[in-house]
C-alpha cells in the first residue's frame, strides 16, 4: 500500500487504523527506518498483535532507544553511570505513578510510560515510602483497637519497621530478579517479540507497589470487611498493571507456562498484600476484653477469645 | 692540581652579596597559623561557628554561610542528644520497644546520606558533606521538640499532653523541613524540586514520628 501518504510523516494513529482495517497489510514508513523489521514482523501474526504493533510503533521510542544507547555509555564505576538512572523529572514521575494507578487496559505500562527510560527513584521512594505508611498505620491501628482497654501500654512496635523494610525491600528487587531470570531463559527457547531489561521490571514493580500506600492508610479501619474490600481492590489495580505488562512477553510461549508465570506473579502480589495486612495489623475482633476464669487449683486462667 | 693552574680568578672581582633569609613573623601567614593561641580560642572558634549555623537554622535564610564552611559537629551533637532522649523509654528488654540508641543514629545518619546521594544523583550542584551538614543541623527543631515532649510527659501522659505535644511536634516538623528545603532547594534543576524535597519531608516525618511515639516505660 505504498500510497504517496506513505512517503511523508504518518501520525501513528492514522498507522494504527489502517493496520486495525488491514491487517494483513505491509506496511512501510519510508522515513522511519528502524520500523520496517517490526512492522514487517507484525504483518506476519494474528489482528491481536495490533496493540503490539501500535506501542511498538509510537514515533519518538526509537529516538528514546537510541538515546538510551547513547546515555548508558559511561562505566559502571563512574558516578555517571547511575546519574542515567534518575534521570526523570517530577512530571514523569507523577506520570509514571499516575499510570500504576489507573491502568488503561491493553495499554502496556513499560511502553507507554517508561519507554526506555527506567529509572530508579521512583522504586526506591515508593517502597521506601510504603515501608513507613504500613509500618505506621500498624502501629495507628493497633493504637486505636486496643484503646479502650485497661491492660493495654502503648508501644511504638519500632522493630516491626526493619520487618517491613527487609520484605518490602527484598520483594521489589529479588521477585523482578526472578522474574527477569526466567524471562531470559524462556527467551533462549521460545522468540518472544517483547523483552524487558531488568531495570525495566523493577520499574514496574516498585511503580505498581504505589497504590499499596494509600491502601494501608485505609487499613486503618478497623472492619474486616472494609480491609478485605481494599485488599481485593488494590490487588485488582496493581495485578493489572502487572499482568498487561508481562502478558505480552510470555504470550508466545506454550500456553501452560505464559498462564503459571502470569499466575505466579499475581499470587506473589497477592501473598505480599494479605501478608502485610496480617502481620501488621492486628484483627479487629481481638477488642473483647479477655474474660478470666478461675481455674480448679486456685489460680486464675486467663483466655483470649 | 696541575689543571687548575690556568684557572685564575682576578683578584678584583669581589664575590659579596646579600642574603636574607625572612626569619619570619610579620608576614600576613602568621595571622592563620593556630599553632601558638591557646586552646580556649581554638575551641571557641569552633564553637562560634557551630553556634552561628544553628542560629541559620532557628531563622533560616538564603545564606551561603551554612553551605560554605561545613561542619558535622552540630549534627553529630544534636543526632547523640535525640538519641539519648529517644532512647530512655525502652530501658528493658521489651521487643515492641521504642527505638534503640543504635537504629536512632543509623536513621539518622544513614537516611542524611541516601537524601544527599538522592540530591546528588538528580543533578544537584551541593557537594555531599554540605548537604549531609544542612540535613544534620535541620534537625535541631526536632530535638527541642523532644526535649518539650519529655518535659510534658513528666507532668502527665493523658490527652492534654498528647494534644500538645502533638502540635509541638508537628510545628517542629514544618519548620525542619521549610529550613533544609530553604538551603537545599536552590542547589537543584527547577524541574526535579519536588523529586528532592519528597524524601527530605519522609526523613524528617520519620524521625517526627519516633519523637511522637515515644512513650516512658
Amino acid at each position: 500500500m505504498a500510497t504517496a501518504d506513505d512517503l511523508k510523516f504518518q501520525e501513528f494513529d492514522d498507522a494504527a487504523n489502517l493496520l486495525a482495517a488491514n491487517p494483513d497489510a505491509t506496511t512501510i514508513s519510508i522515513d522511519e527506518p528502524a520500523e520496517i523489521p517490526k512492522n514487517q514482523h507484525s504483518h506476519l501474526q494474528e489482528p491481536g498483535r495490533e496493540e503490539d504493533d501500535e506501542l511498538l510503533g509510537t514515533d519518538d521510542s526509537d529516538k528514546t532507544e537510541l538515546l538510551a544507547g547513547q546515555k548508558k555509555s559511561a562505566p559502571f564505576w563512574t558516578f555517571e553511570y547511575y546519574q542515567t538512572f534518575f534521570d526523570v523529572d517530577t512530571y514523569q514521575v507523577l506520570d509514571r505513578i499516575k499510570g500504576s494507578v489507573f491502568p488503561v487496559p491493553g495499554k502496556n505500562f513499560v511502553r507507554l510510560y517508561i519507554r526506555s527510560n527506567p529509572d530508579l527513584y521512583g522504586p526506591f521512594w515508593i517502597c521506601a515510602t510504603l515501608v513507613f505508611t504500613i509500618a505506621v498505620s500498624g502501629n495507628l491501628s493497633n493504637f486505636f483497637i486496643h484503646l479502650g482497654q485497661p491492660t493495654y501500654h502503648y508501644v511504638p512496635e519500632f522493630r516491626k519497621v526493619s520487618i517491613a523494610a527487609t520484605t518490602i525491600y527484598a520483594y521489589a528487587w529479588l521477585v523482578p530478579l526472578a522474574l527477569w531470570g526466567f524471562l531470559m531463559w524462556r527467551n533462549t527457547k521460545v522468540m518472544n517479540i517483547v523483552s524487558y531489561s531488568f531495570l525495566e521490571i523493577v520499574c514496574v514493580y516498585g511503580y505498581s507497589l504505589f497504590v499499596y500506600i494509600p491502601t494501608a492508610m485505609l487499613w486503618i479501619i478497623p472492619q474486616k470487611v472494609v480491609r478485605w474490600v481494599l485488599v481485593v481492590f488494590s490487588l485488582c489495580l496493581s495485578g493489572s498493571v502487572l499482568v498487561m505488562t508481562f502478558w505480552p512477553a510470555v504470550r508466545d510461549d506454550n500456553r501452560r507456562i505464559a498462564v503459571a508465570t502470569v499466575a505466579t506473579i499475581l499470587l506473589l502480589h497477592a501473598l505480599l498484600a494479605v501478608g502485610c495486612l496480617a502481620y501488621f495489623f492486628d484483627a479487629p475482633e481481638l477488642d473483647i476484653p479477655a474474660p478470666i476464669i478461675p481455674a480448679h487449683n486456685g489460680t486464675t486462667v486467663i483466655t483470649k477469645s | 692540581f696541575p689543571g687548575l693552574a690556568d684557572v685564575s680568578i682576578s683578584q678584583d672581582i669581589p664575590v659579596e652579596g646579600e642574603i636574607t633569609v625572612p626569619v619570619g613573623s610579620h608576614s600576613p601567614d602568621e595571622d592563620y597559623s593556630t599553632l601558638d593561641e591557646p586552646v580556649k580560642d581554638t575551641i571557641m572558634r569552633d564553637l562560634k561557628a557551630v553556634g552561628k549555623k544553628f542560629v541559620h537554622v532557628m531563622y533560616p535564610r538564603k545564606s551561603s554561610a551554612l553551605l560554605r564552611d561545613w561542619d558535622l559537629w552540630g549534627p553529630l551533637v544534636l543526632c547523640v542528644s535525640l538519641a539519648l532522649m529517644l532512647q530512655g523509654g525502652s530501658a528493658d528488654s521489651k521487643d515492641d520497644g521504642g527505638p534503640q540508641f543504635a537504629e536512632v543514629f543509623v536513621i539518622i545518619w544513614f537516611g542524611a546520606v541516601v537524601i544527599t546521594l538522592n540530591s546528588k544523583l538528580l543533578g544537584g550542584t551541593i557537594s555531599f558533606f554540605q548537604s549531609l551538614c544542612v540535613l544534620g543541623y535541620c534537625v535541631m527543631p526536632l530535638t527541642v521538640a523532644m526535649l518539650v515532649c519529655r518535659l510534658v510527659l513528666l507532668a502527665g501522659a493523658g490527652t492534654v499532653s498528647f494534644v500538645i505535644r502533638l502540635i509541638v511536634v508537628g510545628a517542629m516538623f514544618a519548620w525542619s523541613t521549610l529550613a533544609s528545603t530553604a538551603f537545599l532547594a536552590d542547589s537543584q534543576p527547577p524541574n526535579r524540586k519536588a523529586l528532592v524535597v519528597y524524601p527530605i519531608f519522609l526523613f524528617y516525618f520519620v524521625i517526627s514520628w519516633m519523637i511522637l511515639t515515644f512513650t516512658p516505660q
